[in-house]
């Protein structure tokens, strides 16, 4: 596959088929706690696209010229054996609530209608699993810098997508009879349950 | 303080049961999920959950005095991020099989929101002592419902329950081939990550039955 069938293929794969929430189950914990409100969701849905679209490359340099092994050559040829791999997990969540904090201070300075409606939502992000997972799963696919950025747009795109999907579902059966014990949590799960059973149909498609 | 008085019992066994981590307070169900496919990889994951909770309840209620409450996140990052790469480097040294199939969900114990959340609500404001009956109580809270879902989604999906050893996890039953050739089948969607939510919310249902709470949504 060349040019940008295949970035296409990566981007629909990220929002479709391996949709980060509904396939590989990162982020839940904001996207069962949020989803109650459709407006709420919008924003947070927003912010993890632009959250993810700026972390993932950062990241991905980071990997690629700090700690993957023999990263560090670009020095000097001594540390062609030097593995910092075990310091991944820190770098990537500190690159990621640094970024979560600035993003937030650029917002606040140059949209003050976007920072109102999302700024609350930024700092939940730093612990959202979907970001970090966004980066490591970078890391073990072994993408190239645009095939990065593509899935980390994309998988943004596919949280925005389910969260406002469960959102609006959440709302239609506000006054349904639904068992006591099961309202809420429970019931939010049985849906993402069925959700993620349409979301599988795209598992035909080949790119 | 009396370790084993009412009150540190009840510290942690409230979280087993009626402020469960997962079905009550809604905290770390993305990987509640992701490793239930099998019963080994839910018992390795308890074990690794209740060493990082445990730890970093201890640690921060120890520090608690001298942390500033604006950068508090991000010492309790660097915290809970150090402990976890070494459960990530430990597995990887002792259990390499399993370090492959858990894959990122190790690293992702570091966004598990029990940890984080557990650290705000109780470490902070507790002594250590407490603050580790608290870790212990939660992360079995965890364990339990993860081990209850990787079981029905083994036996039912897959027709094995598997426990872990030092390789590929040792088999423990299998469904007979002659029960197979009496007509019954492996419900294959179980598996797959649709059935990995049915089964987190019937047994957030059936949790909270015996719990006695609902919620208004």
């Amino acid at each position: 596959m060349t040019g940008v069938e295949h970035y296409l293929s990566i981007f629909t794969k990220a929002v479709f088929i391996e949709n980060i929430v509904l396939a590989y189950f990162l982020g839940l914990c904001s996207f069962l706690a949020i989803s109650k409100k459709i407006d709420a969701s919008v924003g947070i849905g927003l912010a993890v696209i632009v959250v993810l679209t700026i972390t993932a490359p950062i990241n991905w340099f980071l990997w690629e010229f700090l700690l993957d092994k023999g990263a560090l050559v670009w020095i000097s040829q001594d540390f062609k054996d030097t593995d910092l791999g075990f310091l991944k997990l820190i770098v990537f969540i500190s690159v990621i609530a640094a970024m979560v904090q600035l993003v937030e201070m650029f917002m606040e300075r140059f949209s003050q209608s976007l920072y109102n409606s999302l700024g609350i939502f930024l700092p939940l992000i730093a612990v959202n699993c979907s970001i970090l997972g966004g980066s490591l799963f970078m890391v073990e696919r072994e993408y190239t810098i645009s095939e990065t950025v593509v899935y980390g747009f994309g998988s943004g795109v596919g949280f925005f997508l389910a969260i406002v999907a469960l959102a609006s579902i959440r709302y239609r059966i506000r006054y349904s009879n639904i068992p006591p014990r099961l309202r809420g949590v429970g019931m939010a799960m049985l849906l993402t349950g069925l959700l993620s059973m349409a979301f599988m149909a795209f598992s035909g498609i080949d790119l | 303080m009396e370790l084993f008085n009412s009150e540190s019992k009840k510290i942690v066994s409230d979280p087993i049961n009626v402020n469960n981590p997962i079905s009550l307070q809604v905290l770390g169900i993305c990987s509640a999920l992701a490793v239930t496919i099998r019963l080994d990889q839910a018992i390795i994951m308890t074990l690794a959950v209740v060493f990082v909770l445990c730890s970093s309840n201890v640690i921060l209620s120890l520090i608690r005095n001298y942390i500033p409450t604006r950068v508090r996140i991000v010492i309790m990052l660097s915290v809970i991020a150090s402990l976890v790469s070494v459960v990530d480097e430990l597995l990887k040294a002792y259990l390499y099989d399993m370090s492959k199939q858990l894959s990122v969900f190790v690293g992702l114990i570091i966004t598990n929101c029990i940890i984080m959340g557990r650290a705000e609500a109780f470490a902070l404001k507790h002594g250590p002592s407490k603050a580790f009956l608290d870790g212990l109580g939660n992360s079995m809270g965890y364990g339990l419902i993860i081990i209850v879902v990787s079981f029905f989604r083994e036996l039912f999906g897959a027709g094995t329950i598997t426990l872990p050893d030092g390789g590929a996890g040792y088999v423990l039953w299998r469904i007979p081939e002659s029960w197979y050739a009496a007509g019954y089948e492996n419900i294959g969607l179980l598996v797959l990550s649709p059935g990995a939510f049915i089964i987190l919310g019937l047994v957030i249902w059936i949790q909270r039955e015996f719990a006695g709470v609902e919620e208004d949504a």
